[in-house]
């Protein structure tokens, strides 16, 4: 394993791009997601509390749901959010121990649990609350983005990746490599305006995120203008962007 | 961010630690006269202050038995750095202690030991501030103040710390001498401490919501951080206090660490009642621990946006 130095390029960045347009909400990729780290190299996970009223647990990936506009014309927006494997990871420089690293092969940032000290620093470090203090362990833990799955030669091809892609029933996460131009995930931040989290801090997430196209339904156009992120209402589609997609 | 109580007493007793070394050293390059004796003793008193803080700073640790490792990454993080900076602190005041308690002429004692005790204890007042100044998405900490408010304070309250101690241990002129400059500097402690102030004050977030998910929209609202019963990213980062609390500690911090102590030390020098250094000891402890309190609290982490809803 050799490690990612600050300000190196890397040749590989593994990354997820998530589709806002069709995510449904459904949390299948977080419990799918548990499933696979609870059992796997990265587990187990705290469950605290399971069966009482506040019940908290480690997870690497959550979905929220984020309403905009004013009623009537409002839109649920489902928001799965997990480590975006930055370009430029604020949380690994500040890990006292080395613990936190980002793999130079593929740009995935990890946690090497046996050397972590659990001092919570890198999670300060991290604008999106992307990294979990596991609560019995006592360690940080965070998405793998399934390491010990996606290079496994005895699963077939096809299931070489990440438990949360291929739990989601309606495709609404790619994996890939971002510097293939050529991949899946690139062409979809480049053909649908692929956008990142936050980008005033330059991190350069790796994780990217599809605005919503914008769509007619029932004569009402819908959607996110893809240029300027913002929600796309009935009245006015003049700066549209193409293609418009008919439902 | 949620205030841990294990690095609210590290950084304060750290602080103390090396603001009474930094004096004591100081005045014995500037030739106070100081019996070596007291120096001794006082100076063992810094020593147990900073070995304190550091089994408080254990407490912050998930595994503490691991907390060696700390030290390897000394290229890139502060926290390394000062997890090294401060055993090197710890010895170099036990070895001067040392030398003037067990050496059998503890006048041999030459200049290099204070003035490296100087330089160790601002670098680690340099490395613990930075362990916060350099998140630069949390902008109450990125900022020189935080680096001069951890030094300044330390040293003031080692300032009033050394005055109570040359009190206590039969040195009132040593007290008497460090009046004026424990009012000076507690004055700028005070003083930096509220342009830190006004300035978080004024600071606008550079992160919203509509950063933080990429929908530019102005209405946007959360529905749903993702779980009921709350997470690692719930309790982490917030100081789950009331407004008024939190608006109160304000107050009681600035009152306890700066205004008293002042007053107190004005009426020992004024009125000649020493014991007042005493009793500013314990008050500006008080205090330093409220001030660590609302530093803490009164940052604002932008992962915050993404937990504001539970439903």
């Amino acid at each position: 394993m050799s490690t990612a130095a600050t300000q190196e390029t890397l040749a590989r960045q593994l990354a997820l791009v998530i589709d806002l347009n069709v995510c449904v909400g459904c949390h299948a990729c977080v419990t799918s997601c548990k499933e696979w780290n609870t059992s796997g190299a990265a587990g187990p996970l705290a469950d605290l509390n399971a069966y009482g009223a506040e019940p908290s647990g480690t997870f690497f990936n959550r979905v929220q749901t984020y309403e905009a506009g004013s009623f009537p014309d409002t839109q649920t927006i489902h928001f799965p959010k997990s480590c975006l494997h930055c370009e430029e990871p604020p949380c690994v420089p500040v890990c006292p121990t080395g613990a936190s690293y980002k793999r130079a092969e593929d740009g995935i940032v990890l946690v090497d649990y046996d050397k972590c000290i659990g001092c919570s620093y890198c999670s300060w470090a991290c604008p999106y609350g992307a990294r979990e203090l596991d609560a019995e362990r006592k360690v940080m833990t965070k998405c793998t983005l399934c390491v010990d799955r996606i290079y496994d030669e005895l699963l077939p091809p096809q299931d070489r990746k990440p438990a949360c892609v291929k739990a989601c029933p309606t495709g609404a996460r790619l994996f890939g490599d971002i510097k293939d131009a050529n991949s899946e995930v690139s062409k979809a931040i480049r053909e649908r305006g692929g956008y990142q989290l936050m980008p005033e801090w330059e991190t350069q997430p790796a994780n990217h995120y599809l605005p919503r196209a914008v769509v007619s339904v029932s004569g009402r156009d819908v959607g996110m203008n893809v240029e300027n992120g913002h929600l796309q209402m009935p009245a006015d589609d003049a700066d549209a962007p193409e293609p418009v997609l008919e439902a | 961010m949620n205030p841990a109580l294990s690095i609210i007493i590290f950084t304060t007793l750290a602080g103390a630690a090396q603001g009474l070394a930094v004096v004591l050293a100081l005045s014995q390059l500037l030739g106070a006269g100081l019996d070596n004796a007291f120096v001794a003793r006082s100076l063992w008193v810094a020593v147990a202050l900073a070995i304190v803080s550091l089994v408080a700073s254990f407490f912050h640790l998930g595994r503490p038995l691991r907390a060696w490792r700390a030290a390897m990454m000394w290229r890139t993080s502060w926290m390394s750095r000062e997890v090294i900076v401060l055993p090197i602190f710890i010895l170099l005041v036990g070895l001067w202690a040392g030398m003037l308690t067990f050496s059998a002429r503890p006048g041999d004692v030459t200049a290099f030991l204070p003035l490296a005790v100087i330089a160790v204890s601002a670098l680690l007042w340099y490395c613990t501030a930075m362990i916060y100044a350099c998140i630069r998405f949390i902008q109450e900490w990125a900022h020189p103040l935080t680096i001069v408010n951890y030094t300044v304070i330390g040293l003031a309250s080692g300032l009033v710390l050394a005055g109570a101690l040359g009190v206590a241990w039969g040195q009132p002129q040593f007290a008497a001498h460090l009046g004026a400059w424990a009012f000076a500097v507690t004055t700028l402690a005070w003083l930096t401490r509220v342009l830190a102030l006004r300035r978080n004050a004024r600071l606008k977030p550079k992160s919203t919501l509509q950063s933080a998910t990429g929908i530019k929209s102005p209405g946007i609202v959360q529905k749903s951080m993702g779980m009921t019963g709350g997470s690692f990213n719930t309790r982490e980062f917030f100081h789950h206090a009331s407004v008024a609390a939190f608006r109160r500690m304000r107050v009681i911090f600035q009152l306890f660490a700066f205004a008293l102590p002042l007053a107190l030390v004005v009426l020992a020098v004024a009125s000649g009642w020493s014991a007042a250094w005493l009793v500013a000891v314990p008050i500006q402890l008080a205090g330093v621990l409220a001030e660590r309190w609302f530093f803490f609290a009164q940052a604002r982490h932008p992962q915050n946006l993404y937990y504001q809803v539970v439903s």
